[in-house]
Order: structure tokens, then C-alpha cells, then sequence
């Protein structure tokens, strides 16, 4: 019993006239990406939360902290982090929170969507998000303590951390939602898990700022290997996270 | 409500439940329900407050997995295959399931994208014409009455022209005229060789729409009762327990 108006589209077609699943799956993200980041651009609410948190973070940093230059070069890739990543927490917890709070999670649980499309787009919702908070905490945290940054090389370095802490992010966000205490419970079940990819993002950030601290070793190699884990833990886990 | 057509007739179940059990920790919500619904009727699920209407409808549409129990939807296994039975439902409960920050039609643009409706801007055009919503499409859902955002629910469960549309009290809201129309458009749904399952708290209203109807309490089928019978004192006896079956 086949619905009549669905599932044809344009385009490619298997030998039974359906779209390939790739085809599906490619449009979900796509749709629920798009809905994200419409929805962003007008209410500007993640946005906003990650870029003063982490503004304000920076600030405090300053004035808390008597960084001389040499110590600045150590220090510094960890309050940058601290600073974004606190402030990542922020935009995440609200990934899956609006979507309970409006009733449109069962919108969306109803619909023939991919659970694994579904966490793909939101993730990289989430993504572009911190990355654009990123693009001015960076520039703000070069100005505030003196540090002159070599973009291009930071710049790699600031995408892999923002892949991972949004991969573990859009995980723990959906499995919080269902939580009351559900602000709180976001940090706890985040930060212990995000360790690893802190550690590789902090010494990569280190030796692009040319600290002295900083161990040589292949950090962008592990935060590859540690992104490519928790996405692909995300993608396989999102539906049972989703079943009330 | 007319004579069904023809073809309605000798046509297997469109969804069939059997024993679903629904727990939430401790709470027993529904204990073992069972029920056919066939293509061309109009079902009512009625019950007091609490008798586990709405979980029922949500598992039925899929939003909610059962702790027990066996789902078919047209023929598909819609526990172990979901994803094929969802397209078969539409759905509208006590939420809307519109974001409210976009406007009616980006809300019924972007559900009929998950759908993969073909012909989408049209079939959202025809829609919003059909739900009496037209003029106020691009407007925010936000800046919208609760009975506007209704019909714009209403729309959204019938984009991709399901076989059975599961309401939970889709009168809410809803003016005089508009629950005229709707009731239109539910007899013309199930005319169409589809089905409706709806619950609401008004007799009247369920009277004219259903077929039959069938009574939960305390998350348990206690009665069957049939259009005719559709009376309140029927009905109040079904909801104290007195009533096992009638019809």
C-alpha cells in the first residue's frame, strides 16, 4: 500500500521508481540543516549564547590572569579552549531542548527520517554555529592577550575541535533533553568525554601559537581518528538515544 | 455520513494491533490493547482522562515504541520497519509540531521535504488553499491563533496524503465553520478508501464523524459501541465500567 505522493522526487531512480537511499538520506540532512540554520539566522539565540559566554570568558581570563609572553605562548590554546568550548555548551544544549520544549521532536520523530540524517544535520548545525562563534572569539582572544596567530594554521586545528565537541555535543544533547535537570546534566555527561579531543586540540593550538610546552606529536592525527569515533558512534546510537 | 463506496468493501486491515503494552517506569498505560482499523472508516478512541487515548495514538503513529505488542501498518511491520510504515500515517496530537519561528508554509515546506512529497510548492499551495489558510501562509506560526496553527497542523498531517490520519483531538481550537470543514474533509478522507482515528471528548461531534467507536479505560478496550449507539448514557456507562460491550 504505496502513498501516492511521496518518496519520487526528481532525479535518479532505483528499478522500482524510488529515490536511492543515498539520494533520501542526502535531502533529509539537507532539509533539517537548512530549517536549523533558517531558524538560527532569525532567532540568533545559539549564537548569541556561545559568542558572549565565550567573549565574557576571555575578558575574565584577562583580568584574572597576568599572562607575560612567555607564559602566554603555554597558557593561552587552554583559555582559548576553555573559552569556546564552555561556550560551545551553551548553543548544544539548546539543539535538542527547543525541539522538546515546541512538541517538534515528535514532528520529526513521525516523519520517515533517517535517525542517523537527523544527527548528521544537526551536528552540522551545530558545527557551522561554534565555527562562526569561533571566527570571533579567536580574533578577540589574538587582540585581548597579544598573541599574534597564524590563522592558517589554527585554522585547521579550531575545525577538528569544533567537529568533535560538536559530535559528542549533539549526542549528549539529545540524550539530556529527556532529563529534567537537563542544563546541568549536559556538562556532566559532555566534558569527561571530550577530554581526549581537548588534550589534542589544546597541544595542536599550542604548537601553532610555537609553544615552547607543547609536545610535538601527531595531535591533528588523533583529533581525526577521535572525530571519526564519535561521529560514527553518534550516527549508530542517535535512534536508541531518541526512544523515550 | 454517506454510504461508503464499493470498493471499500472486503479490503484488509490498513492497521492492525495486537496486545500492545505501553509502561512508563512503574505506570502501566496501556495494558494490552488490541484493534483493526479498516480502509474507509472513522474510529473513535474514547475514555476519561488518563485511559491512555493519546499514548495509544502515539504509538500508533509510531512516536512512541511499545514495551509489548505487534504494530502492522498497510501490511508493513511498523516496529521492525518504521521507516516504511510512516509514510503510510499522518499525524496530529496535542502539540502542534510547528516551529514557530517559520511561517505556515516553510513549516508545511520543510515536513514535506522529510516526506519526500513530489510536486512539493504545488501540493503546499493546494494545502493551504484546502485548510482555509492561504492568506495568512507567510506569516510566523508565533503571530497565529491557536485554531490558525491548528488548521496549519491539520495541513501538515494530510501533506503527503496518508492512508490513515490519527487526530488526538483535532477540534481544539477550532471554530464552528472550521470544524465543519474539517468534518468534510475527514468524510471525504475516508470516502477516498483511507482511514481516521480521532479521539475527542465531544459526543456530538464524534457522533457525526465516526463509524464506531471504541472505549478505553485505565488503558484496557472495555467497549466496543457502534455510530447508533453513540448515545451519553452508553458512553458514560463504558467510561464508569458498567458497559463491557454494546454495538
Amino acid at each position: 500500500m504505496q502513498d501516492s505522493n511521496t518518496n519520487s522526487g526528481q532525479g535518479l531512480r532505483t528499478a522500482d521508481g524510488a529515490d536511492p537511499s543515498v539520494l533520501v538520506f542526502g535531502r533529509q540532512v539537507y532539509a533539517v540543516l537548512a530549517k536549523d540554520l533558517l531558524l538560527e539566522v532569525r532567532t540568533k539565540d545559539a549564537l548569541t549564547a556561545m559568542l558572549v559566554f565565550s567573549l565574557l570568558a576571555l575578558v575574565t581570563f584577562n583580568f584574572a590572569l597576568d599572562l607575560r609572553p612567555e607564559v602566554m605562548s603555554a597558557v593561552g590554546p587552554g583559555v582559548l579552549w576553555v573559552a569556546l568550548v564552555f561556550g560551545s555548551t551553551l548553543g548544544l544544549a539548546r539543539t535538542f531542548a527547543a525541539e522538546r520544549d515546541h512538541g517538534t521532536l515528535e514532528g520529526l520523530l513521525m516523519a520517515p527520517l533517517d535517525r542517523s540524517a537527523l544527527y548528521l544535520a544537526k551536528l552540522l548545525a551545530n558545527l557551522i554555529i561554534i565555527s562562526a562563534a569561533a571566527t570571533v572569539s579567536v580574533p578577540a582572544f589574538a587582540v585581548l592577550f597579544d598573541v599574534a596567530v597564524d590563522i592558517p594554521a589554527v585554522l585547521g586545528t579550531l575545525l577538528l575541535g569544533a567537529v568533535g565537541v560538536a559530535a559528542v555535543g549533539t549526542l549528549f544533547s539529545a540524550m539530556a533533553s529527556h532529563t529534567r535537570a537537563r542544563e546541568v546534566m549536559l556538562p556532566i555527561l559532555l566534558f569527561p568525554i571530550l577530554v581526549p579531543i581537548l588534550i589534542g586540540v589544546v597541544q595542536a593550538t599550542g604548537l601553532a601559537l610555537g609553544s615552547p610546552t607543547a609536545r610535538d606529536m601527531p595531535w591533528l592525527s588523533l583529533l581525526v581518528a577521535f572525530d571519526g569515533i564519535y561521529v560514527a558512534v553518534g550516527a549508530l546510537v542517535f535512534d536508541f538515544v531518541l526512544q523515550e | 455520513m454517506t454510504e461508503r463506496p464499493s470498493s471499500c468493501i472486503i479490503q484488509p486491515p490498513l492497521l492492525v494491533a495486537t496486545g500492545i503494552v505501553r509502561r512508563f517506569g512503574r505506570t502501566l498505560a496501556l495494558r494490552g490493547v488490541s484493534l483493526n482499523i479498516m480502509p474507509c472508516e472513522c474510529v473513535a478512541l474514547l475514555g476519561p482522562n488518563g485511559a491512555g487515548k493519546t499514548t495509544l495514538v502515539r504509538v500508533l503513529a509510531t512516536a512512541l515504541q511499545p514495551s509489548a505488542g505487534a504494530l502492522t501498518i498497510g501490511g508493513v511491520d511498523a516496529l521492525r520497519d518504521a521507516a516504511r510504515a510512516r509514510p503510510l500515517v499522518g499525524a496530529v496530537g496535542h502539540e502542534t509540531h510547528l516551529y514557530q519561528d517559520l511561517t505556515a508554509r516553510e513549516n508545511l515546506r520543510f515536513y514535506g521535504r522529510l516526506y519526500g512529497v513530489r510536486g512539493l510548492e504545488d501540493r503546499v499551495s493546494t494545502v493551504l488553499k484546502e485548510s482555509d489558510i492561504a492568506a495568512v501562509a507567510d506569516r510566523p506560526v508565533r503571530t497565529l491563533s491557536r485554531g490558525m496553527q491548528q488548521r496549519v497542523a491539520l495541513g501538515r498531517a494530510i501533506l503527503h496524503e496518508p492512508m490513515l490520519l490519527l487526530l488526538d483531538e483535532p477540534e481544539t481550537g477550532l471554530d464552528d465553520t472550521a470544524q465543519r470543514r474539517l468534518a468534510r474533509m475527514l468524510e471525504d478522507w475516508t470516502d477516498r478508501g483511507r482511514a481516521v482515528v480521532l479521539t475527542s471528548h465531544r459526543l456530538e461531534w464524534t457522533r457525526r464523524l465516526a463509524d464506531r467507536a471504541i472505549v478505553l479505560r485505565e488503558g484496557q478496550i472495555v467497549a466496543h459501541i457502534d455510530r447508533s449507539d453513540l448515545e451519553p448514557d452508553i458512553v458514560a456507562a463504558a467510561y464508569s465500567g458498567a458497559l463491557s460491550s454494546a454495538g
